[in-house]
């Protein structure tokens, strides 16, 4: 029961801030309920198939293929590999932190994430069209081109951090999922 | 619309050709797929509440009243900070940040609020921590932040 309960307590914490809100404004409250209920539909749909393909990837592609592709020694052609993976249409960012997440334990270096998912929040491709019409070509080619730098260095950045100061909770706690990514750094 | 075809023809094609390949392993991949949902759900949905929260209380028209009343680097700041906490779809953000630069916003404030509202997801950032871990999270969503004022200088300058 109390595993129940703190498994759950992010979306309580929330229904408990709606009830609060409902108390004082009613209307932004409802307001909110609608708004979280599009994305609920939308997330319905959208969320089955993308945790099938994972199982798909994790059933089979072997690690050292990842590893390879864009793992540490990946290098530019693994920078490449993340940017387009990222820019592909292929819905919310939500989607993509379970994969990414797959992808580090199968050996996707951090710098190679990080660019993943950089790129697909800020780069997609549909999005781009958009911002190219309302603001423009100059600004959306601008922005483009110093959002890749800032991505790039922030994943290098990132990298060398983590290396040094490796996040042993999160470590921990997904150990038990996975075979030990961290030993296996070690002894290679 | 597009985007959901193509993921559903990947699913078909994928799951296809698994099953013609191997049938247990199909189902192990399955079975990790209904692990992996059963971890995710519960932060999927503390994701889904606050999102409704954030676009219920901070609409575009609070938004737009709140970046575009001003010019200066009062407006620049606070343009980012409500699109590193904001989660706004593109149809919707692009064309308030297009009408707000025609209203008289500069370019440096209207590309913080575009380049942090894509770069930091503090809406997401419960999910992000869960899958990633929260020193992987606060260092991408804060570097972002960073990236984000800086961008939007570079921009302002040279715009």
């Amino acid at each position: 029961m109390i595993r129940v309960i703190k498994k759950f307590a992010g979306p309580l914490v929330v229904l408990a801030i709606y009830i609060g809100l409902a108390l004082v404004r009613a209307d932004l409250a409802v307001q909110s309920s609608h708004v979280a209920w599009d994305y609920l539909k939308e997330m319905v749909l959208i969320i089955p198939p993308v945790f099938l393909l994972m199982g798909l990837i994790e059933a089979w592609i072997p690690k050292n293929k990842i590893q390879k592709w864009l793992g540490k020694g990946s290098g530019f052609k693994g920078l490449v590999i993340s940017f387009v993976l990222g820019t592909l249409p292929t819905g919310p960012l939500y989607v993509a932190f379970p994969m990414a997440a797959t992808l580090i334990h199968k050996g996707a270096s951090r710098t190679n994430m990080v660019v993943f998912l950089g790129s697909w929040a800020a780069l997609k491709v549909p999005q781009l069209m958009v911002e190219i019409k309302f603001l423009g070509i100059a600004f959306t080619l601008l922005r483009f081109v110093l959002t890749l730098v800032a991505l790039v260095l922030m994943g290098l950045l990132m990298e060398k951090f983590l290396r040094k100061f490796p996040d042993e909770e999160w470590l921990q706690r997904t150990d038990g999922e996975v075979q030990q990514p961290a030993t296996e750094e070690m002894t290679r | 619309m597009v985007t959901m075809i193509i993921i559903y023809c990947l699913l078909a094609v994928g799951l296809i050709a698994s099953f013609v390949k191997s049938r247990e392993k199909t189902l192990k991949a399955c079975k990790m797929a209904g692990k992996a949902f059963v971890k995710t759900g519960p932060s999927l949905l503390t994701v889904l509440g606050i999102v409704g929260l954030t676009l219920g209380i901070l609409t575009p028209e609070i938004i737009a009243k709140a970046v575009g009343a001003e010019a200066g680097v009062m407006a620049t700041l606070i343009a980012s900070v409500l699109g590193a906490i904001t989660l706004i779809p593109s149809l919707v953000a692009f064309p308030l940040a297009g009408s707000l630069l025609r209203s008289g916003a500069t370019v440096m404030t209207i590309s913080a609020f575009v380049t942090s509202l894509v770069m930091v997801g503090i809406v997401t950032a419960p999910m992000e921590i869960k899958e990633l871990g929260k020193k992987f999270t606060l260092l991408r969503n804060g570097l972002g932040f960073l990236a984000a004022l800086l961008i939007a200088m570079v921009m302002g300058v040279v715009l």
